[in-house]
C-alpha cells in the first residue's frame, strides 16, 4: 500500500472508533457464549489477541506469495492451525477454564473478526503494522467481553471471577440474583447498552 | 513462476499444510503428558465430589495425594457382572466403551473403594445420553451395598439452566440415603417429575428430576438403570 499508515491509530481506533464488536458489530456470536462469567470471557479475549496478531503476522509475511485463487483457504489453514495450539495449550496449563470455554476456543477459526482482518488488513501491509492491527482488534473485541462478563457476572451470580462480591446482607433483605444474565439473551442486551452508551458519547457514530 | 497458476497453487497448499501439519504434531507431542496428568486429575476430583469429599481451590497435585489417600491404588478394581474380580486398571477403563456394550457378561465393571473416616465407600462410575450430548457422573454407595452415600454428575453440552442443572448439588444431593436394595431386590434409583414419586417399600427409590430438564432427567435414570444394574452381584454380597 503506498498510501502511509498511521500506526498509532492502527493500534487504537479497534479500542473505541472502530471496535470490531459494538461499531462493526463482528463477533457477536462467542460474546454471547461465553461471558456469562469473567474468567473465560479474560481467557477467551487473549486467545482472540493471540491468535489474531500471530495469523495477522504471518498473513503479512507470506502476502505476496499467496496465489489469489487460494487466499480464504490458506487463510483459514494459518487461523486453524494456531487455534489449535492455542487450545491445546489451554488443555495442557488452564484445564478449568479451558472446559468451561469447550468448543468456543474452536470456534474462533470461524470468529468474523478474524477473517476480516486479515483480508482487509494483513493481505495489504507489512507485518509490523499487521500484528499492531491484529493486537487492536483483539483487545477491541476483549475489552467488550470483560465489559459484558463484568455486569453478567455481578448481576447474575452476584461474584467477580468466583468470588463472592455482593455481601450477604443484600441477600437477607431480599436481593437475588438474576438468573436470566446468566443466559445467552442477556448478553446481547448487555451489549446493546454497551452500544447505546458508546454512541450516545460518540455523536459522529449515529446514523 | 507463475504465482495464478494451478500447480503453483496446489504445491503452495501442500507446503502450507505439511507445515502447519508438523507445528500441530509437535505441539500436541509436547503437550500431551501434561494433558492427561490434568484430565486425570479432573477424573480424581469428579470421583472425590461423588464421596463428598472437597476439593475446591486445590492444586494438581495435592488432588492426586488426596486421591492416593482415600482410594489408594490398591482399592481400585474391576468387577464383572458376576461380582468376581477380573484383571486390568480401574482408573483407566473407558466407562463410555463399556456402557455401549450390550451384553452385562463381558463388561468391565471398576470399582472405587473409598476409605472415608469410619466408612468404605463404593464408587462406580456411570455414563449415559441426555438431551444434546453425553452425560457421566458417579455414585458413592455405602458398606451395605445399598444406600446411596451421594452422587456427582457432570454433562457435556444439556442446556444452562435446564438440563445443566443436573451437575447442581441440588440435584445430586436428592440421591443421598436412597437404597438400591429392597427386601433384597436390586431397584436403580428412578428419576420422575418433580413431586410425582412415591416412596414404596417394595419398588425403587426416586428422586425428583430437573423441572426443564425432562430429556436429561429421564438420561439419568436410563444411565443409572443401564450403569448400576451390572453391578448387582457384586453389592449384593457386600451386604452379608
Amino acid at each position: 500500500m503506498a498510501e502511509k499508515i498511521n500506526l498509532k491509530s492502527v493500534l487504537f481506533n479497534p479500542f473505541s472508533k472502530n471496535n470490531p464488536v459494538i461499531v462493526q458489530v463482528l463477533g457477536i456470536c462467542s460474546v454471547l457464549a461465553v461471558t456469562a462469567k469473567l474468567a473465560p470471557a479474560l481467557v477467551m479475549g487473549l486467545s482472540v489477541i493471540a491468535v489474531l496478531a500471530f495469523s495477522n503476522v504471518i498473513i503479512s509475511l507470506l502476502r505476496s506469495t499467496i496465489p489469489t485463487s487460494i487466499r480464504i483457504i490458506v487463510q483459514l489453514v494459518i487461523v486453524a492451525g494456531l487455534v489449535v495450539i492455542v487450545d491445546q495449550l489451554l488443555k495442557a496449563y488452564a484445564y478449568d477454564v479451558s472446559k468451561q470455554l469447550s468448543v468456543f476456543i474452536g470456534l474462533i477459526i470461524t470468529n468474523c473478526i478474524l477473517m476480516g482482518r486479515l483480508e482487509a488488513f494483513a493481505m495489504g501491509n507489512k507485518p509490523w503494522p499487521a500484528f499492531l492491527d491484529g493486537v487492536g482488534n483483539g483487545v477491541g473485541y476483549a475489552i467488550i467481553l470483560v465489559i459484558t462478563g463484568f455486569f453478567r457476572e455481578l448481576l447474575g451470580s452476584g461474584t467477580l471471577f468466583g468470588i463472592q462480591v455482593v455481601p450477604q446482607w443484600c441477600y437477607d433483605h431480599g436481593y437475588s440474583n438474576n438468573g436470566l444474565m446468566i443466559l445467552p439473551p442477556m448478553a446481547l442486551v448487555v451489549v446493546a447498552c454497551i452500544i447505546w452508551a458508546h454512541r450516545s458519547r460518540n455523536k459522529d457514530l449515529q446514523e | 513462476m507463475n504465482k495464478q497458476s494451478n500447480a503453483y497453487a496446489i504445491i503452495y497448499i501442500i507446503v502450507l499444510v505439511v507445515v502447519v501439519g508438523t507445528a500441530l504434531a509437535l505441539t500436541s507431542m509436547s503437550l500431551k503428558d501434561r494433558q492427561q496428568e490434568n484430565a486425570n486429575v479432573d477424573k480424581m476430583k469428579q470421583i472425590l465430589a461423588s464421596a463428598s469429599i472437597e476439593t475446591e481451590g486445590l492444586s494438581g497435585e495435592q488432588v492426586v495425594s488426596l486421591f492416593d489417600e482415600h482410594i489408594p491404588a490398591a482399592d481400585m478394581y474391576i468387577v464383572n457382572s458376576e461380582g468376581e474380580r477380573v484383571d486390568g486398571n480401574a482408573f483407566d477403563v473407558s466407562i463410555e466403551k463399556q456402557s455401549k456394550i450390550k451384553d452385562v457378561a463381558e463388561r468391565e465393571l471398576p470399582v472405587f473403594q473409598c476409605q472415608k473416616a469410619d466408612t468404605t465407600l463404593y464408587i462406580l462410575p456411570v455414563y449415559g445420553a441426555g438431551l444434546w450430548g453425553p452425560i457421566w457422573g458417579y455414585v458413592a454407595v455405602e458398606a451395605d451395598g445399598s444406600t446411596v452415600y451421594g452422587a456427582y454428575f457432570s454433562h457435556q453440552g444439556e442446556t444452562p439452566g435446564l438440563g445443566a442443572e443436573i451437575e447442581k448439588p441440588a440435584f445430586s444431593r436428592e440421591f443421598k440415603g436412597k437404597r438400591l436394595f429392597k427386601n433384597d431386590h436390586f431397584y436403580p434409583i428412578e428419576v420422575v417429575k418433580a413431586g410425582k414419586g412415591v416412596d414404596n417399600p417394595d419398588g425403587p427409590d426416586y428422586v425428583d428430576g430437573v423441572s426443564g430438564g425432562t430429556i436429561t432427567s429421564q438420561g439419568v435414570g436410563a444411565m443409572l438403570d443401564n450403569c448400576l444394574a451390572p453391578y448387582q452381584t457384586f453389592l449384593s454380597t457386600l451386604k452379608k
